[in-house]
């Protein structure tokens, strides 16, 4: 199965890239844009036949390996 | 004194770390490689900087599942003492052995110049004999961030190691190059025995490199 797995930084923390994208769309015209934020997209392909099992060891990915939790949260989506 | 170097694929300091160690302790430092497992007879462990496996995913974070590193670990936890360096800081940040995280420059830009540092902590074996110190930096992601939380517990407890300062030793928001917060340099972990440090000594501990400063880091530890 697939797994779709957004990683996010937190809220808290500073993220100069997004603030940039921010500025160059506003110059771009796009007027209305008030934020942005950059993270990662991971697409992981498992072979488990039981959700559960996937999804449990997918967070367990996400907490050793994936993301920072320090200063990331992420989240797993299975198609 | 037996100093080991652990080396990772992507590892470029390794040799200039192993420079310094020799020419100040006069004994031979060992290279290991990560797939090595086992550190016995270590009296300093050196995580050098470099990019190691190309700072794939984040900076330090596929090292950090390296062999070596469960023994690392180990000997960290059993008082050993052991030093991360730029990248060697990230992946000792990314094993949990010192708290916090660190993120790109505020600048967006890889930052490669000479600033001062000064100790804060004035009484770990890394920091004793340094007080104002130049010596280079060379990365993209220094910018040290941690949680309030985590912030007021390094703080109370004289974790932080180094922070960045004017040539005069004032903590400036002027002469912080990359954002840290409250100017971290470089901190240590509970025990005082785990050094993280954004800053190159290794490549300013002789005159031949134009400055001498980072020698004093590695002196009070092998004296």
């Amino acid at each position: 199965m697939l797994a779709k797995i957004h990683i996010t930084l937190k809220k808290d923390v500073l993220d100069p890239q997004g603030k940039v994208v921010a500025n160059s769309l506003n110059t771009l015209g796009f007027e209305t844009v008030q934020d942005v934020r950059q993270g990662k997209y991971i697409e992981v392909t498992i072979d488990e036949e039981d959700t559960d099992i996937a999804k449990q060891k997918l967070n367990q990915m996400c907490e050793k390996l994936l993301a920072n939790l320090v200063i990331e949260d992420y989240s797993v989506e299975i198609e | 004194m037996k100093s080991k170097v652990i080396v990772f694929p992507g590892s470029n300091c390794d040799r200039d770390v192993a420079v310094a160690i020799r020419k100040i302790s006069g004994s031979e430092p060992q290279m290991v490689w990560h797939k090595e497992t086992s550190l016995s007879n270590s009296d300093l462990i050196i995580v050098p900087g470099g990019f190691s496996y190309g700072d794939y995913l984040r900076c330090g974070a596929i090292a950090s599942t390296s062999p070596i590193i469960y023994e690392v670990v180990k000997k960290a936890n059993e008082g050993v003492p052991v030093i991360g360096i730029c990248n060697g800081f990230q992946i000792l940040i990314e094993t949990s052995l010192l708290d916090g995280a660190l993120i790109r420059n505020n600048s967006l830009s890889f930052i490669c110049r000479d600033v001062y540092i000064k100790s804060e902590n004035q009484t770990s074996i890394f920091t004793k004999k340094t007080n104002i110190a130049k010596m280079p930096i060379a990365h993209n992601e220094g910018n040290y961030f941690a949680s309030d939380e985590t912030l007021k517990k390094i703080v109370d407890n004289d974790q932080v190691a180094f922070k960045y300062c004017n040539q005069e030793g004032e903590v400036t928001s002027h002469s912080n190059p990359n954002g840290s917060l409250e100017n971290i340099a470089g901190i240590l972990n509970d025990r005082k025995n785990v050094l993280g440090l954004m800053p190159h000594p290794e490549r300013a501990a002789e005159s031949a490199l134009g400055c001498e400063d980072g020698k004093y880091i590695f002196e009070s530890i092998l004296s």
